[in-house]
């Protein structure tokens, strides 16, 4: 039973490290208001290109939630001079991969193509966000397309899970209380027309933003942006922010009942923190520790010592305003409670003492290392350079990331729990059988606990 | 910043990362992109394969053994996938877990997962942490059994079944991955039972079974080591040769029963599956040429023509035109021995019964059937492979385990570089050729899968007799 004796000194010593700097890039402007990101990557004949406007879900009129992601889908579905089927196989004869999404703070249309086809890739960009045609038929369909995910959500426990959490989370006046993709009370009243407004209000050049990464150089880059989109023009509008209230001043229990659930799907948590928070850096190294790296305490609590799950971790989601503190694990059903209440005992542990130094190292260490791995790809680059963009970060900031990342220390560690996980606030969504969770749950004490069916409607 | 890793069964699919090929246009870039591949076996047995690239200071280790759940033996499913986890419990000089944290406080990313024909262990790491990466392999693959508990097993297996339960049973049509290869393979076939396993399966594999799976299969000459990225080929060799060499070479693993497998099904074969899903869904299968060979290739670009991104035959019919579905893709399994299968996976639109849904997919597929696919669409799925293919190369630890794939099946890493002229031999004629052949009424499964409440008796009743057996 007892693990043998390790001999540490076998163990290899790393060599000195090569350096590595986060891709150069260099900015320019247009006169009509778009920015151009380049990051020239030459490794191989490739090209990401990520048109971000400021036009995320955060936009959505109160009661039209799902615009902002419908009008960004629709942007691929045609254009005045071609319909959605010639459109994609404009695309895609390049075969470039093309996608549209509208998350919470922007929406972007990105596009990964050998560079070769560049040029008439770029092209293609800057008709589908100029000129795109939102036909009745496509508006339809996107629509229809839209309540059968809604559909498939009520039986999926995961998306399940959280979605109903963010509900339970936020005020109910609150943009983040409502799916980004909008449900099906708002998708079913969306029209054309005002997806038309909320385009020409939202997507003008000065809220444009394009970002390159890949096999080509800033002036080719600024030569192409121009010709696509030199000539757009518009005036640009007030920017959004979200209501980020939370929705419950005491701690509750939500039961989503599904019947026979084999497992319970478990979300525990509460509203976090902005993205440009002071505090953003001590908070990831906490995180990393209390749930967000595979040697946690929350995954070897709940996974290896006990065997309750698949896998356990815990996450701050990072928008303009403040998103969600989560801790997301899928559990035995018969043990939703003991796992639920080791998630508890972890969270009270980090905010009642300093980590170790060991515990602290492990976190700043991957943190630091892992750095040259997440930008392997064009398309990493890119979506770090957007991450720039969207939360205006300072240019250095990756360059400074890794000493910001070292120089945590366990105090600051101990700070942020402290003032930033709040027991006493905590949701709590169980996915599961109410047969056999809902008595051992009430049991816990945690909060007052209640029903509902798979919208959300409370039920008996 | 990702989530973690943590072990898991993965499969590629087209959706996503994926691995596939090239093509005509852009060859002369592809050329200039040609992998640079060294490769030699250890007296033991290990075969090594080293691949230099020093844009960046990262070095990927990735390692494939082959043995996946065809090996398994009789009332032993899912024993493969399980010893995987147990991989990471530790070995003679590393503690349980500690493997995970070595290489993440090294800076590494790292994982590991069960396949069919094989299990991979990978891991990318700054390139100053190289010999880390290739000690803890070494000492797993040789001195594994001293850190095996009876207690570690009960945990793994506790985590394998909750994996089971996510993965599967408690997912809408989570269940596929394990009925399709069912429907698909003949009951005594290897690749016929489940890689997750059942749960008395997992229930009654004990450490006995450990120590015997590992003494048979992971051996140094069942095993291909790949070593991709910033490193010194000089250096690599040694530091391979100092942690793999003394490991000795295994007794031999018994063979895989007879694989072959005649080209069709010789019948359209049919299962309906209940389950607490809001939309029908079918997957169809077709018994297609094993991965590798020349009409593999064919049956791949086929794929990519029906099933791959929106401008795909079947999305632009079914989704866009007809409304008949809420989505559609296809793919193949690739697997190397005896036949593999392609897939088409499509899943109904609100409104649209399970029945109405196979119709009209069969519907398609006649029509493909009779009239071919039109040259633009060959051409579009032939370029739409070609960037995914160039676009996976940018990571280390992607190239590495492609190479590791064509070394574990052919003993041929070197075939990575001739993806490019094999996609590019795939013509239309070949491609309608392989639909002529295979895609015809003779050579389908039909997976159906049926809202509960709303299945219909009869058909029902006949899917129930073929899955309750």
């Amino acid at each position: 039973m007892t693990a043998p004796a390790i001999r540490k000194a076998e163990r290899p010593k790393p060599s000195g490290p090569r350096e590595y700097h986060f891709p150069r890039f260099e900015r320019r402007h247009l006169d009509n208001g778009v920015e151009l990101i380049v990051a020239p990557v030459t490794k191989l004949p490739l090209i990401t290109v990520a048109v971000l406007v400021d036009a995320g879900a955060v936009c959505d009129v109160a009661g039209r939630e799902g615009t902002a992601q419908l009008v960004a889908k629709l942007l691929l579905e045609g254009t005045e001079r071609s319909d959605g089927a010639e459109l994609t196989e404009r695309f895609e004869r390049l075969g470039a991969s093309v996608d549209a999404e509208a998350d919470w703070d922007a929406a972007a249309v990105s596009l990964t193509a050998l560079s070769e086809h560049l040029p008439a890739a770029f092209d293609l960009l800057g008709e589908v966000i100029r000129t795109p045609a939102f036909r009745v038929r496509e508006v339809d369909r996107l629509k229809a397309e839209r309540l059968a995910e809604l559909l498939q959500l009520r039986a999926e426990p995961r998306g399940l899970a959280d979605e109903l959490f963010s509900r339970f989370l936020y005020a109910q006046s609150s943009r983040y209380a409502r799916p980004e993709g909008g449900d099906e009370r708002s998708i079913e009243v969306i029209d054309r027309d005002q997806l038309v407004s909320f385009y020409e209000t939202r997507y003008v050049p000065a809220s444009t933003t394009i970002v390159v990464a890949g096999d080509i150089e800033a002036d080719r880059a600024e030569e192409l942006t121009r010709h696509a989109f030199g000539t757009w023009s518009g005036a640009k509008p007030t920017r959004v922010l979200a209501d980020d209230l939370p929705g419950r001043r005491e701690r509750g229990v939500h039961v989503i009942v599904k019947p026979d659930a084999p497992q319970s799907e478990l979300r525990i948590g509460h509203v976090g923190i902005p993205r440009n928070h002071p505090d953003f850096f001590p908070v990831n190294v906490m995180n990393a520790v209390l749930g967000g790296l595979f040697n946690s305490r929350i995954n070897l609590n709940l996974r290896e010592a006990h065997g309750y799950t698949y896998g356990a971790f815990s996450s701050f989601e990072w928008r303009r305003q403040a998103g969600p503190f989560v801790v997301s694990t899928a559990v035995r059903s018969d043990i939703t409670d003991a796992a639920a209440r080791e998630v508890l005992l972890e969270i009270d542990r980090i905010r009642a003492e300093a980590i170790s130094i060991d515990e602290l190292s492990l976190a700043t260490s991957y943190l630091d290392g892992v750095f040259p791995i997440r930008f392997e790809t064009t398309a990493a680059i890119a979506a770090a350079l957007s991450v720039l963009v969207l939360h205006g970060l300072p240019d250095d900031y990756y360059d400074r990331y890794r000493a910001h990342v070292r120089a945590i220390t366990t105090e600051q560690i101990l700070e942020a729990a402290q003032r930033h996980l709040h027991p006493d606030a905590l949701q709590m969504v169980v996915v599961g059988d109410p047969s056999v969770v809902r008595a051992p749950l009430e049991a816990m004490n945690f909060g007052p606990t209640t029903l509902y069916d798979t919208l959300g409607q409370p039920s008996a | 910043m990702a989530r973690y890793d943590s072990t898991c069964v993965t499969r590629a699919r087209w959706k996503g990362d994926v691995n596939r090929v090239p093509v005509p246009e852009a060859r002369v870039q592809f050329r200039s992109m040609h992998i640079p591949i060294v490769t030699f076996r250890l007296q033991n047995g290990l075969f090594v394969t080293l691949s230099e690239d020093h844009t960046a200071p990262i070095v990927a280790v990735n390692l494939w053994y082959h043995v996946g759940s065809a090996n398994e033996r009789p009332g032993r499913t899912g024993f493969a996938h399980l010893f995987e986890h147990m991989l990471f419990q530790g070995s003679a000089d590393v503690e349980a877990n500690e493997h995970f944290e070595l290489v993440q406080r090294a800076g590494g990313t790292l994982n590991g997962s069960t396949w069919l024909e094989r299990t991979n262990y990978f891991e990318t790491l700054p390139s100053n942490q190289l010999e880390l990466a290739l000690w803890l392999e070494a000492n797993r693959m040789g001195k594994l059994l001293p850190a095996m508990t009876q207690q570690k097993l009960d945990t793994q297996r506790d985590v394998v079944m909750n994996e089971r339960r996510w993965s599967m049973d408690n997912q809408p049509y989570g269940t596929w991955m394990e009925k399709l290869p069912a429907l698909c393979f003949p009951e005594t076939h290897p690749f016929h039972h489940s890689l997750m396993g059942s749960m008395d399966d997992l229930a009654a594999a004990s450490l006995e079974d450990v120590a015997k799976f590992f003494e048979t299969y992971y051996t140094p000459d069942n095993a291909v080591l790949t070593i991709a990225g910033d490193f010194e080929p000089g250096e690599a060799r040694r530091m391979i040769e100092a942690h793999f060499g003394p490991i000795p070479r295994g007794k031999g693993k018994p063979p895989l029963p007879n694989m072959t497998l005649p080209p069709l099904f010789d019948q359209w074969k049919r299962e309906v599956v209940p389950d607490d899903i809001m939309l029908p869904r079918l997957f169809l299968g077709f018994r297609s040429p094993v991965f590798g060979s020349k009409e593999y290739y064919a049956a791949s670009v086929c794929g990519a023509a029906l099933g791959l991104r929106n401008g795909s035959r079947l999305r632009r019919r079914l989704v866009r035109e007809r409304q008949i579905a809420a989505d559609a893709s296809a793919f193949t399994y690739d697997l190397a021995k005896g036949a593999d299968l392609l897939v088409v996976d499509v899943t109904a639109r609100p409104g649209v019964g399970a029945e109405q849904l196979e119709q009209e997919v069969a519907y398609e597929i006649d029509q493909v059937v009779r009239d071919g696919l039109e040259a633009t669409e060959v051409e579009r799925a032939v370029a739409v492979i070609q960037t995914m293919f160039v676009t996976s190369m940018q990571q280390a630890g992607e190239r590495a385990d492609r190479l590791s794939l064509f070394a574990t099946y052919f003993d041929n890493p070197d075939r990575l570089n001739e993806e490019v002229e094999r996609y590019a031999a795939v013509t239309t004629e070949s491609v309608n050729n392989f639909i002529r052949e295979r895609l015809g009424e003779n050579n389908r499964a039909s997976l159906v899968y049926v809202p509960r409440d709303e299945a219909p008796g009869e058909l029902v009743g006949a899917g129930a007799a073929a899955a309750s057996q």
